[in-house]
Order: C-alpha cells, then structure tokens, then sequence
C-alpha cells in the first residue's frame, strides 16, 4: 500500500514539474528562455533562497522533534560518558557554526539579489577578517584535538591487567564466537590451520599442544560481568570484519592473520539497562511498530513478529558478503556472580572436543 | 614573460588543417570537443549511477518487498522481484565506484580542466592533444569494462567501492569476487592510466602555456583548482595502481602481500605473511586525496561562478589559493583517519587525527571566503549562481561533521554507521555534483553556442536542493543510532525497527530528486539543438574564454592569442563604467593593478 502511495506520489511530482514547467513556458511566450537572469528572476530566486534557510532550519527542528530519541543509545561503558561529552561538546560547536553560516550565506544571497540599477560594492580583499576567520577555527579545532586526543589515549591503550577478564571475539562468515580464557584467563594460541582438528570440533583453532588453551572455554552468547574491565582480542578466520557494540562505545576491526584488541568496563546490566526509561520508552514504541507490521503479516497468513526486548548487540561492521546484515551476536551483562554461575556450567575445550 | 614567447610563436601558426569526422568527432585531439566527450560519458555514467542507488534505496524503505522493476531490471538476481543480498551489495559497490570516479573525478574534472585550460589561460590547444585524446579513450575503455562487469554470470563487484581484501581476493568469499572483480581492477587500472596522462597534460599546460601577462598570480581560481587538483592526482593515484596490481597478484598468481591465515569454506589456504591492513594503506592514499580531486574543481568553478556572478572579485584571492594548496598538502597526511579502527596503532590515531583537523582550517577560509564574496554583491541569481550558493551551503553542513568523523575517538562509535554516509554524500558527493551542474550551466553557451533554459534550471536546482538535504540530513540520524552501513536489510534487529520510517523518508525524497535530475537531462539535450542563441559572453565575464569567438575551431582563437594586463576579478572596479573589465584590456592611463 505506501509503495503505491508513494509511487502515485512520485508520479504527481512529476506531472506537476512538467505542468509547472508549461505554465512558466507560456506564461512569458515572447521571449525565448535565456539563462541569463532578470530582475525579476533575481527577486524570486532571492526570496528563495531566503525560504529555503526557513526550510533548513525547519528540518533540522522538525528532525530533532521527530527522531531525537535516536541519537547515540545510552551508553553502558564507562568510558562511554567520556565518550558522549565529547560528540556533545563537538556537536554543540558544529551546530553553532552551522546556524550562523547558513543563516550568513542565504540571507546574503537574499538580501543582495541584483537590480540593473545597483553596482556591487568593490571589496577584494582584508587581511584583519581573513586573520580571524583562520585563528578562530584555530583555536577550537586545538581545543577539540586535544580534549579528543586524551579521551583516545584513555580507551584506546589497552593496559594487561590481572584483574580484567580475556575474551576473544572470532568472527567468520557470518557469525562470531566468543572464547574466554577459562580457569587461568589466559587464552590459548590459535591459528586457523587447527580448525579441522577433532574432525571440526576445534570451533577458533586452538592449539591443543598449548596447556593455556585446553581450559579455554567458546560460547556463541557473550555474557560479561558488570563493573570489570574486559580485555577483547579480536580474530577472523576468513575476510575482514568489524565487532561493533554500539551501546559500549566500542569497534574494532577483526583481520584475519592479525588480533586487534580493545578493552572496556560494562557498567549497567542487562537487567538495568532494561529499567531505564529511555530504553523502556524506546522499546515501547518498536513494540507497537511491530504490533502494526503484524497485522499486515497476519493477513498474509504469515506468523505475527515476536514482541522486542532490549538486548545489547555486537554487529558485524565491515562489509563480510551475502549475510552481512545478519551477523550478530546477543551480549549479556550480568552481575560477577550471575557470570560466573554461567561460565561454570560452559564446556571446556578439552570437554568438549572429547 | 618566458611562457609567453612559446605563445608568442605559435601565434603564427595557421589552425585551418582538413578535418574528417572521424578525426573531429570520434578521436578528436581539440580540447573543446574532449571536454564535451568527457561530459556526456560522464553524464551517461552518471544517471547510471544514480539510477543504481535508487533501486537500493527502494529495498532499504522496503525491504524484500516485491519490486516489478526489479525483476525487469535485475533479472535472475531480483527472483519475483525481491532483490538478492549479492545484489545488493554489487549495487551499493558499482554506485559508490561510478559516482566518485567515472562521475566526480572524470566527469567533472576531465570535462572542466580539458574545456577551461586553455580557454582561460589562453593557449591553442592542450600541450598535447594526441595524449589528451588517449587519455579519454581509455577513460571510455574503463567505462566499458566496468558496465561489461554488469553482465558477468556472477555479477560485479560486490565488496563496497574500497575493494577491501580479503573479501575482494577470494571468488570464495562473496560471487562478486570472481570475474565481477577481475573487470573491475583491470577497469580502474585502465581509469588510472587515464587520468594520469590527464593529469600530466594539465600541469604542463598550466606550466607552459599561459598567453603573454598570465602570471600564477593572475590565474582564475578555476586553473588553480584544475592545476593542484592534477598535481594531487598524479601524487596518489600511482598508489592505488600498485594497490590493484598487488590485488590482481594475490587474486590470480598466487602471492600473498594482503592475505594470511585464511579458512574458507572448509579448506585452510596457503596464504601467509601478507595484511589487508597494508591494503588499506594503500587504498586510502588515494582515497583520501581522491576526495579532494573530487572537490576541488568543484570549488574552483564556484570561485569562478560566484565572482562572475556576484559581480564582486573573489573575496581573498590569495587566501583561496593559500588555502587550496594547504588543502592539496594536508589531503596527503591525513588517510589514516579512514583507519582508526582498523588495528593499526592507536598512536597513529592520534596523529592522524591531529592532521585531518587541521584540514578543517584552510577549509572554513574558504567557506568564509565565499560567503564574504556574496556580501554587498549584486548577485545573479541564474541557475549557475544557485548551484554554486547550494554547493557552499552543503560544503558547509557536510565538512562540519568531519570534525565529528576526524576525531579518532568520536569515529568509535560512527564508524562505517550511515553517519559517514551521510556525511560524505553531502560533502564530497552532492558539492561536487552541485560543481558539476553549476559549470555545466555556466559554461554550456560556450561549450555548444547555445543557452539552457532558465526555468528548468530553476526547478531542478530547488528540487535537488530540498531533496538533498530530505535525504541526507536524517541520514545522520540513523548513523548516530547506530546503524551500519551496506546491510541489505534492517529487519534482522528489531533494535532498528523505529528507524525503519526514517529509511522510508530518505528513499522517498531520494525518488524525487532522481526525477529531478530527469528534467536536467531534458534541459540539457533539448538545448544542445534548439536552445536560444547565445552572445560572445553571456554572463559579461572577465575570463580569457569569452573573448574566443562562439564557433568551434581548432586553435580557439582567430589571429592572435589575446594577452593578459590584469587579474580575473576587476567586478565592479571603481573608476569605470562597466562593471567587468576582461582580463585582456589594458589598465587606463593612471589605474593601479590591484594588490591582491
């Protein structure tokens, strides 16, 4: 039904491009168009312009209304504050440069529109505004690296640290595994040339020679406990992939022949990310889009879509093939022990290629 | 003036040889009629392209709904009309590919720097026509191989237009990496070649044939633009050529200089040692000054549309040739900030994040520039000049969230989101079109002595404006909720499913402008035949262009070549009656040349 609508839609603009094209035709029927604009083109086209500053503005406005909600999800990490007072402080920069700028640009190109009587004003040239306009920027730009270049240094130096858990991400076409390090949280070598081992047991290619990897433990569920930092090494087996986990603030490409890392600290569960009201506002509304999509299902004799509830997401991030858009893995924060009661009843390696 | 004697001479020489047909329209070595041969190649590639991205942009508002057109179009890859997965990265690869290369960096760049020139630096013809004239035809052999790659029985590529091995290096990886792919590096070699001996020809003209009183420093922003513009390709796109050899050496010989350690459907492969971290090295130094060989022509022809029509000089000459080369200097330090989160070491982020903001300074002088360069004008407001005002208004929105991209640390988490879509469409994709169009009206009475008509320029400016903003701008929205790029379809995450009408928004605005950019087409060719007469210079332009008579001929001027006494931008000049002083007019008796 909207394909129709739209396409019914997409015809009208059509017709009335071409309709309006013919009334502007006939309506100056002496003169053949030139390019060259009149007065009366300037007036127009200046006023124009001076509507579409009114439309810029009124879409910014209206797209904040509409899906302000969006934006960056709440962050579950603790450098995931650090992280949104940065876009925040940045973003409130772009936006005033951008409201002035614009507002600067198309009132001009109103205000000055051109008469036949009127000479522009010769200016060429001030090296006092050009001073300004290259020191300020400047200066914000040297603040905004250096606020930026010491939130980066902060995340993105992974210390080796007793206390912070080992988890290996494996990404292959298409889906990921996690391996944790086991009783010694120290992760056994791999290499893929161990995966057809065990007749296809070896699900990352752990070298069963090394003793490190015999109690490492793989899952297709990420569970992570709350408030501790977790060290990810990251592997592919085949082409490029991305570990995305939009909630923690936290990508880092997997490559194949290569183990990227990237470390943070969970600070809200699963079960409290759930209470908080924006989340509970969030899943509330895709609950009745999808109460709406299956009524649609269901006329078609298909099966109704599974009401939603808030899970963090790893997603693949770097073009992988066909199934791309299908590689996900579901991550769970959970308190330490909760974690630890799982991981208890998790095969081992050496169990399970047994 | 050195330069000017190689003129001086060739001033002599009679330019009435015999043409044939062939010799005039086919493989012709006339600057003039390859600038229009690079145009509507690249305007035919060009709809392409844009008629690719509205097929996928139908399936990401409605995903797998049964598209008619699809089946039409698409064929076996569209089964009862719902779009393939493979397909569907084939299409998102081949647009991203066709826009930035066939498109902004030939289209655009091959048909501006081969018209301008020598038209605006006042020389017969390029410094050789006959490479000129190689130099497209093996732009007209990429186009080909890349369009024969459609029609493989696995289809094109399909790895994203970056190539990234190992998923462009493995047929086992993806269908599009068998044939699909041998095209399309074999295509963008011939391309490089191409825009190579482009490139070669623009800096030796610019160098050596600049008419008598053509100084540097009296050039229109347009030649410097064009100039820096070939000195930067030349610099990087021999980088993506070693890249694509290594690519095909991998592919079909054996070697490993981008793979390692590699299982795939259930066999370990020999490969050993190589990165496709070295890859991306070698990409994105192209890629990234690719994007400013994309723009920069652009805004060399608003600096020229907007003074024209203005009728004011450019606001700080100076300071815009300043800022394009700091620009041209820094695009070369800056690929890392593609890389953030590639693995590479993070100490790197910080230097590349130190470099690429520091782009953003010459940048905002030049929108600055030009926004000081409207005020107190007495602008005309023809379609040209609106393109060029949208092209600074959307320079403008679109660098401003680099500043977010730039940031090594703010990249986490928008990294490859829609966000980058966003961004980069509105910065380099729709400014550079937005160039494109604007020169294409501003220099169509010189390119076919006829003018396009005024009212369907309007209307297709005002509805590729809105459009372009209705679709970009909430673009950024479903970036920063965290939505990748390249997915065929969003259903899979119910976490998504509030942004799905936001998709429906985009795609619906997306349809409208692509119709717009029909009304162009019909502009275009329909004033190509019948479009009113033009005068000598419509737009009572300073440039050398205007003085060459209306009529095509080799040699472009009749006698002698006109000389040079004064910059491009005396508008409006105190002390005369007219309100444009070419730049062949001598100053009066007692006229001070300006001190720009």
């Amino acid at each position: 039904m909207t394909i129709f609508l739209t396409l019914i839609l997409l015809i009208l603009v059509t017709v009335s491009i071409w309709q309006v094209t013919k009334i502007l035709e006939l309506s100056q029927p002496k003169v053949q168009s030139s390019q060259i604009a009149d007065d009366s083109d300037n007036q127009t086209q200046g006023k124009l312009m001076f509507a579409f500053l009114i439309f810029v503005y009124g879409l910014t406005i209206f797209s904040f209304w509409m899906w302000g909600d969006v934006l960056l999800p709440n962050a579950a990490s603790e450098h995931g504050s650090e992280y949104d007072n940065l876009m925040w402080a940045t973003f409130s920069v772009i936006f005033f440069v951008q409201t002035i700028t614009q507002a600067l640009l198309h009132y001009f190109s109103y205000k000055y529109r051109g008469e036949k009587s009127r000479k522009a004003f010769f200016y060429a040239d001030n090296d006092v505004l050009e001073a300004i306009w290259t020191i300020i920027p400047t200066i914000v730009l040297a603040v905004l690296i250096l606020f930026g270049l010491y939130t980066w240094n902060d995340v993105m130096f992974v210390e080796e640290n007793e206390d912070a858990l080992m988890v290996e991400l494996y990404a292959q076409q298409f889906n990921w595994k996690a391996r944790y390090g086991g009783e010694d949280n120290v992760l056994g070598d791999a290499n893929v040339r161990f995966l057809q081992d065990f007749d296809g047991k070896n699900l990352v290619g752990i070298d069963a020679t090394d003793p490190n990897g015999l109690d490492d433990i793989i899952v297709q569920e990420l569970h992570l406990p709350v408030g501790k930092e977790i060290i990810f090494k990251m592997r592919s087996q085949d082409v490029l992939h991305s570990a995305y986990m939009p909630h923690f603030r936290a990508q880092m490409n997997c490559v194949p022949g290569m183990i990227t890392e990237f470390a943070f600290t969970p600070i809200r569960t699963t079960e409290q990310m759930r209470m908080d009201p924006d989340i509970i506002s969030k899943v509330r509304k895709i609950n009745e889009i999808r109460k709406v999509n299956s009524v649609e299902l269901i006329a078609n004799g298909e099966e109704a879509l599974e009401p939603y509830i808030f899970d963090y997401l790893l997603l693949c991030n770097k073009v992988c093939g066909a199934s791309h858009y299908n590689m996900q893995m579901k991550i769970i924060v959970e308190t330490e022990q909760e974690f630890n009661k799982w991981i208890k009843n998790q095969q081992t390696f050496a169990q399970f290629v047994q | 003036m050195s330069t000017g004697s190689i003129n001086a001479k060739e001033e002599e020489h009679a330019h009435h040889h015999k043409e044939t047909f062939i010799t005039k329209y086919v493989f012709s070595q006339d600057h003039k009629m390859i600038a229009k041969q690079y145009l509507i190649t690249g305007l035919f590639m060009g709809f392409i392209g844009i008629a690719m991205s509205l097929l996928f942009r139908l399936q990401l508002a409605w995903p797998e709904k049964p598209f008619g057109i699809f089946e039409i179009l698409l064929g076996k890859w569209a089964p009862d009309g719902v779009m393939d997965p493979n397909v569907y990265l084939a299409l998102v690869t081949i647009h991203g590919t066709i826009m930035v290369f066939f498109v902004l960096t030939a289209g655009l760049s091959g048909t501006f720097s081969n018209l301008l020139i020598p038209l605006q630096i006042g020389a017969r013809d390029m410094a050789s026509g006959f490479l000129n004239m190689v130099s497209f035809w093996l732009f007209f052999v990429s186009c080909t191989l890349m369009l024969s790659s459609l029609f493989v029985e696995a289809g094109p590529a399909a790895a994203g237009w970056t190539v990234y091995p190992p998923l462009s290096a493995l047929p086992q990886a993806q269908p599009g990496s068998g044939t699909g792919m041998t095209l399309w590096l074999v295509s963008m070699a011939i391309f490089i070649a191409s825009s190579l001996l482009g490139s070669l020809n623009y800096v030796v003209t610019v160098i050596n044939l600049r008419t008598k009183g053509m100084t540097m420093t009296r050039l229109p922003l347009t030649i410097w633009a064009f100039f820096v513009t070939a000195i930067i390709g030349i610099v990087s796109f021999p980088v993506l050529l070693s890249a694509a050899l290594l690519l095909i050496m991998d592919r079909s010989f054996g070697t490993s200089f981008f793979l390692s350690d590699i299982f795939i459907q259930g066999e370990v492969l020999h490969y050993q040692g190589g990165s496709p971290v070295l890859y991306e090295h070698l990409f994105w130094f192209l890629g990234h000054p690719e994007v400013y060989i994309v723009l920069l022509p652009a805004l060399g022809i608003t600096s020229e549309v907007l003074a024209t029509n203005a009728r004011k000089p450019i606001f700080g000459y100076r300071a815009m040739i300043a800022s394009i080369l700091a620009i041209a200097f820094l695009s070369t330090i800056v690929w890392g900030h593609h890389m953030f989160i590639s693995g590479m070491n993070p100490f790197l982020g910080s230097v590349f994040t130190f470099t690429t903001l520091l782009i953003a300074i010459p940048s905002a002088v030049k929108a600055f520039n030009y926004i000081t360069t409207l005020w107190k004008g007495n602008l005309q407001l023809n379609p040209a000049m609106l393109f060029s005002i949208g092209l600074v208004s959307t320079f403008i929105s679109g660098g401003l969230t680099g500043i977010i991209l730039g940031d090594s640390t703010l990249d986490i988490n928008v990294h490859d989101t829609y966000f980058v879509v966003a961004h980069f469409h509105l910065v380099m994709g729709i400014s550079a079109l937005y160039g494109l169009f604007a020169g294409v009206y501003h220099w169509f009475p010189k390119m076919f002595g006829r003018m396009m008509n005024k009212n369907l320029g309007y209307i297709h400016f005002w509805v590729t404006a809105i459009c372009a903003y209705g679709v970009f701008f909430p673009m950024h929205f479903i970036g920063m909720a965290g939505l990748p790029r390249r997915y065929y379809t969003n259903t899979n995450f119910p976490y998504f499913d509030d942004l799905a009408n936001i998709n429906v928004v985009i795609t619906v605005f997306a349809l409208i402008a692509g119709a717009a950019q029909i009304v162009f087409l019909y502009n275009f060719i329909h004033s190509m035949f019948y479009g009113k007469e033009t005068e000598q210079n419509p737009w009572q332009s300073n440039t050398l262009e205007w003085t060459a008579p209306i009529e095509h001929f080799h040699g472009n001027w009749h006698g002698k070549i006109p000389h040079v006494h004064r910059w491009a931008y005396d508008y409006s000049k105190p002390g005369h009656d007219e309100d444009f002083i070419p730049q062949n007019i001598p100053l009066k008796e007692g006229e001070e040349e300006l001190q720009h």
